[in-house]
């Protein structure tokens, strides 16, 4: 038995590294700094050591050799979830490429509210440490902040102490939309969070009003979908008073249609009050499943955030028609490849066409596909990097333990090597 | 294998051969001296005609870091108009502005380069630049660290700690970075952009620590120097792309005090007031300045005219810029206590008055200053232009007729505020041979690089003499990298992977007792899982780490 300390989680997006880990045999046990997030996705037990193919047990190689003669042929083959490290992006990319597919991160979808209002207009971002040291007034926009990462308050917001903020407990937090589960973001003095709540789908209208209060543009309206303008001002009003505020957001979160137009109208709003003489930055909340890493590999091998394609033999950019669902259910994929290295619940859409999961150990399948390699888990099973939710930190993922499993950059290497 | 290049015309001036028909012999991905006695050449190649050089070297180029990954992600229309194929032996990708890791490796290696190196390694992306080098196929590689405004260094500063303990944090930080030089952006002045500082000169404090830019400039100079890194400290100055900014640059130059310097992109930083739009060019003064202190070094900068994109660390110059940004979309990010980036993308224009002097400055500046030891050739990819560009740079510094030509169709106004008309120069093979190759690895500190006599790698490119030295230096005939036939006619008949260049000056280990104290209680990460070892590079296989000598 063993412990290992400072060990960095893949799982949680907002990069904690400090989590103390008993490992016995297989079984890892989070003994310090644990979260309903990282603790779960740790412990979970090994239980599929061997490849299947047609539900039967077989060497990997053979597994190997199977799902290469299965994607041979194909037109359009699929390969969706890309939850895996920076090395399984990279092998997966070369098996793309190589075979003409679409490569779709799972959780696009949601990111591309992101993507859209990036590539239409741009934003001013910042990053955890500056949230840590300087936010003295946080806006959650439309998201339950300590679901989605359960220990952002206690590492970023309510820390002890912070390099140009006095008293950290004197931040000012403020929700806009959906109100938190939990009390994660009442402050150690016991200051709670302002609520101003409202329906997720009202978002557009209230965001809408707030910014052009920020620009001091007038409003006849006393309300706005449940929320007084004179709420709205106030929050206009401390934007401008606060040295470094901060707009936070799940793009996912907003599960509405064109939520793009909020990530933009929020974007332009942090533009605007950079314009009124103080700071204030956006931080999108993301890093679930490597989707910050499938997005930042495939950009930099393709120049396209993850969900493109390569069927014309050079990367082409949808954000909408490489969604594999879509491409599923119309017909066009001829060969589905499930690439998910570390959640054994996030299994492949139930498809008749011929199915590759490379997934995590213990996936269970309601109807088993042609080809399952169960693989490790970055920062479990091998070293790696993955992506923390601000883009620009890459976290050195350690390896836990000996399960002998292989990585996911091995086994499509070995895939494409075999076509 | 022993492969012989016979009777090429030889330009290597690290030996001080200029021009001369030599042979050269290759073994083992070296360059030999012609072996004793009998010998067996395995493959000849027959370069009568041909010019022969050392696989050429950009020492600033951003191919490396997450602003460029912004850059790309921000403009899917740009990769659109320049789909790259893939190929038996390479993979597909995009090119133009800010292309794809593979494909920058690909084009790098078609026009003859076999070396490039990001200037702007922010240490807390290390990782994510080295990564994304360790996709470059071909290209050796290597990052200049970037400090000056990480909240470190300025409490250091603050606190009056001495040169040691700044040495010491300097030496650590390209260790953990995995650097070969240290890069310092706007002093100070990303930093300021978080205290909402909008402006920061030479000799102006920043708001909370009190520190200015000249303290930042004299603490890392004098650092690098001490330290031994080959490498002087690289100087992205104040006042980016500021009408006026050529008075700052020369006070930077004088206040640095005869320790070595390297001014990059300095066209960026050459500009004047004077004339009716009260912007002019002031290439002639910085010339002089640096033609008069031989510790100055620049490279260029230089402006092409077309679509673009800067991406920078200077964030709180690019989000002065974002007015310009054409299409109008732009990124800015304050990053980690550490530092900072921007990205506008640009669309220079011969009919815009501005644009149309920025280019002139750029050219004023390569045909005014004397020493191509002390110049070098860049367009600060991709913020004044992609690299793609190189081959028609050169052709407009080495053709005058060609100049005189182009400048005869930019903007009126421009035409008539510049000195360009009158400048006669024209470079010669041997100055662009030194400013790309020679020249570029002794600045950076690369032994064995940058030279074709026995010992070097076996880093050789072979043109075809072409008085249209555009088409020249587009379209080599033969690219040899580490002695492997990598380039046929301009166009990549295999690939490998190239190495990462370092040094890894001393420290005193007692450094990270004050570092770990700070990480605990400021950063987001441990020190330990900070640091970035050398595993990083190697594990996957295909990268590698070369570690250079100091200087003693």
């Amino acid at each position: 038995m063993i412990e290992i300390t400072e060990v960095p989680s893949p799982f949680c997006g907002i990069g904690t590294d400090d989590l103390t880990i008993r490992v016995e045999g297989l079984s890892l046990k989070v003994i310090e700094n644990g979260c309903a997030v990282n603790t779960p996705a740790f412990e979970q037990a090994i239980t599929d050591i061997r490849p299947r193919v047609n539900g039967q047990e077989v060497d990997l190689d053979v597994a190997i050799k199977s799902a290469a003669a299965l994607l041979k042929d194909t037109h359009l083959p699929v390969i969706g979830g890309c939850a895996t490290d920076v090395n399984g992006m990279r092998g997966l990319l070369a098996l793309a490429d190589r075979t003409g597919a679409v490569v779709d991160n799972m959780n696009f979808t949601g990111a591309r509210n992101n993507f859209l209002a990036l590539q239409d207009s741009g934003w001013m971002n910042t990053t955890l440490a500056e949230v840590k040291n300087r936010c003295d007034l946080l806006v959650v926009i439309g998201t339950d902040l300590e679901a989605f990462a359960p220990r952002f308050y206690e590492r970023y917001i309510w820390n002890k102490e912070a390099m140009f903020v006095e008293d950290t407990s004197s931040r000012e937090i403020i929700y806009l939309g959906k109100a938190p589960s939990g009390s994660a973001s009442t402050s150690p003095s016991g200051k709670q969070a302002q609520i101003l709540a409202c329906e997720t789908q009202d978002l557009p209208e209230v965001v809408a009003v707030l910014r052009a209060l920020v620009k001091g543009q007038p409003i006849t309206a006393k309300a706005v979908c449940g929320i007084t303008v004179s709420d709205l001002q106030d929050i206009a009003d401390k934007f401008k008073a606060a040295k470094y505020s901060v707009v936070t957001w799940a793009a996912g979160a907003l599960a509405y249609p064109q939520a793009e137009l909020t990530v933009q109208q929020l974007s332009e709003m942090i533009k605007d009050i950079n314009n009124q003489n103080t700071r204030c930055s956006g931080l999108p909340l993301a890093g679930k499943e490597g989707d910050q890493t499938a997005n930042q590999v495939c950009g930099w091998t393709t120049g396209y955030p993850a969900r493109m394609r390569f069927s014309a033999g050079y990367p082409e950019y949808d954000p909408f028609l490489n969604d594999t669902n879509l491409l599923l259910a119309n017909g066009e994929a001829d060969a589905l490849v499930w690439v998910q290295a570390f959640n054994s619940k996030s299994v492949p859409p139930e498809v008749s066409l011929p199915t590759i999961v490379v997934g995590r150990s213990g996936m269970v399948f309601t109807k088993e596909p042609d080809v399952f390699i169960p693989v490790g888990t970055p920062g479990i099973d091998h070293v790696g990097h993955a992506y923390r939710m601000d883009n620009v930190v890459a976290i050195r993922l350690k390896k836990l333990r000996d399960s002998g499993l292989p990585s996911t950059a091995e086994v499509l290497n070995a895939i494409e090597q075999a076509l | 294998m022993l492969i012989r290049l016979i009777g090429g015309t030889v330009y290597d001036p690290a030996s001080g051969i200029d021009g001369q028909q030599q042979d050269i012999y290759i073994q083992n991905g070296r360059i030999i001296d012609k072996p004793q006695g009998e010998f067996k050449v395995d493959q000849d190649y027959d370069l009568k005609g041909k010019v022969v050089m050392s696989g050429a070297i950009d020492m600033h180029t951003h191919i490396g870091g997450g602003k460029g990954n912004i850059a790309r992600t921000l403009l899917p229309e740009d990769h659109r108009h320049d789909p790259v194929h893939r190929s038996d032996i390479t993979r597909s990708g995009c090119g133009h502005a800010m292309p794809s890791t593979f494909v920058t490796g690909y084009r790098y290696a078609e026009m003859g380069y076999t070396a490039g190196f990001e200037p702007a390694l922010l240490p807390i992306n290390a990782r994510q630049a080295h990564m994304e080098m360790g996709d470059i196929p071909i290209l050796d590689k290597g990052g200049y660290v970037m400090l000056g405004s990480d909240d470190y260094l300025l409490r250091l500063l603050t606190a009056k700690k001495d040169q040691k303990a700044i040495n010491d944090y300097v030496a650590w930080t390209m260790h953990t970075a995995k650097a070969i030089g240290v890069k310092v952006v706007n002093p100070g002045g990303i930093n300021a952009f978080k205290f909402n500082q909008r402006k920061l000169d030479l000799d102006e404090q920043n708001a909370h620590y009190g520190v200015t830019p000249r303290d930042i400039l004299q603490v890392l100079a004098t650092a690098v120097k001490e330290l031994g890194v080959p490498h002087p400290l690289h100087v992205h100055g104040c006042n980016l792309g500021v009408p006026g900014n050529v008075q700052t640059t020369l006070d930077t130059i004088q206040g640095i005090g005869g320790l070595p310097m390297h001014l990059t992109h300095i066209q960026f930083h050459s500009y004047g007031t004077e004339g009716d739009f009260k912007f002019s060019s002031g290439a002639a003064q910085i010339a002089e300045a640096i033609n008069s202190n031989k510790n100055i070094t620049v490279d260029v900068g230089q402006i092409l005219f077309g679509q673009t994109v800067t991406a920078s660390g200077d964030n709180m110059r690019q989000h002065a810029n974002h007015k310009f940004a054409s299409p109008n979309k732009w990124v800015t990010m304050d990053i980690e206590c550490d530092a900072g980036c921007g990205v506008v993308p640009f669309k220079y224009k011969d009919q815009n008055f501005v644009n149309a002097l920025q280019w002139a400055i750029g050219l004023e500046t390569f045909l005014l200053v004397n020493d191509p030891w002390r110049i070098f050739l860049t367009t600060d990819h991709p913020n004044g232009a992609p690299f793609t560009s190189y081959p028609h740079l050169i052709r407009l510094l080495m053709d005058r007729s060609f100049r005189n030509d182009i400048l005869s169709t930019i903007h009126p106004e421009a035409q008539k505020m510049t000195t360009l008309a009158s400048i006669d120069r024209e470079y010669t093979l041997q100055e662009i041979a030194i400013m790309t190759r020679a020249g570029a690895a002794k600045l950076i500190g690369l032994k064995d690089r940058g030279g074709l006599s026995a010992g070097n790698f076996a880093d050789i490119t072979i043109y075809t003499d072409n008085t249209d030295r555009q088409k020249m230096f587009e379209k080599p005939d033969y690219v040899f990298k580490d002695g492997q036939l990598v380039v046929v006619d301009g166009k990549v008949v295999s690939t490998k992977w190239g190495t990462t260049h370092v040094v890894k000056p001393d420290f005193d280990p007692s450094v990270e007792k004050g570092l770990k104290d700070y990480f605990d209680r400021y950063l987001t990460m441990k020190l330990g899982n900070y640091k970035i070892s050398d595993d990083e590079i190697i594990e996957d296989g295909r990268g590698s780490i070369t570690v250079h000598p100091l200087s003693s």
